[in-house]
């Protein structure tokens, strides 16, 4: 015979204050478990979705980043004239010889400094990366000192807004316009006509090429071309694969703090179960007997006890997620120490990360309750019925 | 004396309960040093500059270099004792895996500059008379096995090309906050080959390290060299070497307000642990402190007992997780090299420990005891289980 699962939720709620100390504990716990996720999903996102799979980037051969990189105008118009470049609706070549540089820029509000990406754009840029929407203002006019910001430098980088100035490169720079580029790190830059802003930083040379393949799985062919060419020192790779790299450092750093933070946050919230268990079990030693009496079977108590514990935890993990999902709203903005520059990235919750979460609750729930179980079933019934 | 002896009487009456809360307690204590750890390793470099010297770079950015043409003219600003200089080089050793700080620098100004660094007087001779010497810090000298004459390759990834180094020294740091994980090498090389490779960039310098005369007068003698440079090709931007440090830091700055953030919240999930153990036992014991007040002890007796308790548990766990976070430390710090080349627990971790136990000790045993104080004896008496 099952004892019905009433009697383990109604338990939960006859000792409401250890119940929820208890639960709370363990909803701190998956917060942080699922904080901790979220932050990595979201990184991963981010840079994953820079990228476009059919984009293929050129950069100085050993060389890590764009901005470490250059390309001089030689080197760049041999990889235009590239069979494997698609061409645009209009007849002409989907690429573009970008400038990447860093420049020091003052935040908003707390004026404490960020490096924020400069980035020349050409006249295909923007289709190169259809990610990429103006949404306010315009397209800076080629051979202007005009500048357009992604959303979140207008947001939180001083003279980042529409109609407003920067000063770099001994020049004022007019912002014009304000693009969305999603959860992508463009969103972290700003662009500008690629000639203007060589001539600006006094950079003779490009940072790197991009273009669209024709067809996608031309990379190698061209990959090999490139890089066997002797007039040429460059490496070709996928986008998608550039800015996954570009994250390792950072991602690798999350994990090993994740891992081992909510491996010791664990234990604290096992032991925390387990103790709440332990007392459920000793202060119903009598009701056990008596349950033993009415024959109730070991596995039925052992049943009971477990779910109660995994109950427990189910709770935890609900109130832990339902805190967790507001971290969505907020933007982390650092600096990613690979490129060393500004990079900003929000908390994203998947279906999977709840999945997760709530297994690991129930895992905690679980091991903290198997051990106060065994010891309520294995209770001899006399013994359990002497005790007062 | 005597209530000393109830309370370990009663901390022991449920001695898997006891051990278990003093188990989550030392847990999360070992758990809050080890964040309070990686705090301080961040700011490790902070820490190791000093406020009396002072840091030129381009003003646009850092990877804008500066002429070397600067470098007499910073010496002619009033105050400025001494200027050295280098370049961020950037190199990748075997692979990217193996990162370290590797960097050219004009030797003799920069060993002046920063005594810290120290080198046995040969090792240091024989580093200033080859142009290709480099020096190692004693970590990265015992992580790669390097030994005194050595040549060691690195693929530049800045400066293009596979640059052979000449290890001639080891340093050591006089003291514990200097990075001991660096590599240092001729700014000269650096140079001398780029003039015959890429001519463009030869003559260029990352920062300027500037020695001063009078510490309180950096800020003066900063805005002097910046004023020296004003409306020229490249703008200089001039602070103290801390200054230059806590910059960086403020660009991670959101890692660290996590990483604080997180630690409050071990210490919120152990005081919610305690605070359960304590109100269950609190629970049991109605009855007792019921007797309690009918023999004629007041309120005050029965919550220095309940406080006694609560704190003997938390301080018992504190001191293990205190003692489990000097090992621990060590091994985080052997997995985290790449991130933090310095890891030490500090003097003040510890006492945010001890704080810590105090308050998880004291604010789990409020409410139980609020409960014991108010209950009227018949409901105590009257109550079972």
């Amino acid at each position: 015979m099952k004892i019905p699962l009433l009697y383990s939720l109604r338990n939960l709620w006859t000792r409401r204050l250890t119940t929820v100390l208890t639960a709370s504990g363990m909803a701190l716990v998956v917060f942080v478990f699922a904080a901790i996720l979220m932050l990595a999903e979201g990184l991963r996102k981010t840079l994953i979705e820079t990228g476009s799979y059919d984009n293929v980037l050129v950069i100085r051969k050993a060389a890590v980043s764009e901005v470490q990189s250059g390309v001089d105008r030689l080197q760049a118009s041999i990889v235009e004239t590239q069979p494997e470049v698609a061409l645009g609706s209009e007849g002409q070549r989907l690429l573009s010889k970008e400038l990447v540089v860093l420049i020091t820029l003052p935040r908003r509000g707390s004026d404490k400094p960020a490096n924020v990406v400069i980035r020349g754009i050409g006249g295909s840029s923007l289709k190169l990366r259809p990610q990429v929407k103006l949404i306010e203002g315009r397209m800076p006019r080629p051979g202007s000192s005009e500048i357009i910001a992604g959303q979140s430098i207008a947001k939180r980088f001083k003279g980042g807004g529409v109609g407003e100035t920067l000063r770099f490169a001994m020049r004022d720079w007019t912002v014009v316009g304000v693009f969305d580029a999603g959860n992508t790190g463009f969103n972290s830059e700003i662009w500008g006509d690629v000639d203007q802003l060589m001539q600006a930083f006094r950079r003779p040379v490009y940072s790197s090429v991009i273009f669209k393949l024709r067809d996608s799985s031309e990379l190698e062919a061209v990959k090999s071309r490139l890089e066997h060419d002797p007039r040429l020192t460059l490496d070709a790779l996928r986008e998608t694969k550039y800015y996954e790299k570009q994250s390792e450092m950072m991602a690798k750093f999350l994990r090993i703090l994740g891992i081992s933070l909510t491996l010791i946050f664990s234990i604290g919230a096992i032991i925390g179960a387990m103790i709440t268990m332990y007392a459920a079990v000793a202060n119903r030693t009598n009701e056990i007997g008596t349950m033993r009496a009415l024959g109730f079977q070991r596995v039925s108590i052992l049943t009971s006890f477990l779910m109660e514990s995994l109950f427990l935890a189910f709770i935890g993990g609900c109130i832990g997620l339902f805190f967790a999902s507001f971290l969505q709203l907020f933007t982390v903005s650092t600096m990613n120490w690979q490129t060393f520059s500004e990079l900003a990235f929000s908390f994203s919750l998947t279906l999977e990360i709840i999945s997760i979460a709530l297994l690991f609750a129930l895992v905690m729930g679980f091991i903290g309750g198997v051990l106060p179980a065994f010891r309520a079933a294995r209770m001899n019934i006399l013994d359990a019925l002497w005790k007062s | 004396m005597q209530i000393l002896k109830i309370i370990t009487k009663n901390a022991l009456r449920h001695k898997l309960r006891t051990f278990l809360t003093i188990l989550g307690v030392a847990i999360a204590i070992l758990a809050f040093g080890l964040l309070r750890t990686v705090i301080s390793a961040w700011y490790a470099g902070v820490e190791a500059s000093s406020a009396s010297r002072l840091v030129t770079r381009n003003s646009i950015s850092l990877i804008f270099p500066l002429p070397l043409s600067y470098k007499d003219k910073i010496r002619q600003v009033d105050g400025v004792k001494l200027v050295s200089f280098g370049n961020w080089f950037g190199g990748i050793y075997i692979d990217e895996k193996n990162f370290f700080a590797n960097y050219a620098v004009e030797p003799k100004g920069y060993l002046t500059l920063y005594p810290e660094i120290t080198i046995p007087e040969d090792q240091k001779k024989a580093f200033l008379q080859d142009r290709k010497g480099a020096v190692a810090g004693r970590i990265l000298i015992e992580k790669y096995r390097w030994k005194i004459g050595d040549i060691i390759t690195l693929k530049g990834t800045i400066f293009p090309g596979e640059w052979d180094f000449v290890l001639r020294g080891i340093y050591r740091g006089r003291d514990k906050t200097v990075d001991e994980s660096a590599f240092i090498f001729q700014w000269d090389y650096l140079n001398e080959t780029l003039k015959k490779t890429t001519p463009l960039r030869a003559d260029q310098v990352g920062w300027y390290m500037i020695g001063i005369t009078n510490p309180n007068l950096a800020a003066d003698v900063a805005v002097r060299i910046d004023k020296t440079f004003k409306n020229s090709l490249a703008e200089t931007l001039t602070e103290t070497e801390k200054a230059f440090q806590l910059g960086f830091i403020s660009m991670t700055e959101a890692i660290i307000i996590a990483i604080k953030l997180v630690s409050f919240v071990v210490i919120f999930i152990i005081m919610v642990v305690v605070a359960n153990t304590m109100a269950m036992t609190a629970r049991e014991r109605i009855g007792e402190y019921a007797v309690f007040k009918t023999l004629g002890f007041g309120g005050w007796h029965i919550a220095r007992l309940i406080f006694g308790e609560s704190l003997l548990i938390s301080l018992i766990g504190c001191i293990l997780g205190i003692v489990l976070t000097f090992p621990a430390a060590d091994i985080f710090s052997s997995s985290l090299r790449t991130y933090f080349p310095v890891f030490n627990v500090a003097t003040k971790t510890i006492y945010m420990d001890i704080g810590a136990s105090v308050l998880v000790g004291s604010v789990a045993a409020v409410f139980p005891t609020w409960r014991a104080i108010k209950i009227r004896i018949a409901d105590g008496l009257r109550r079972i289980g």
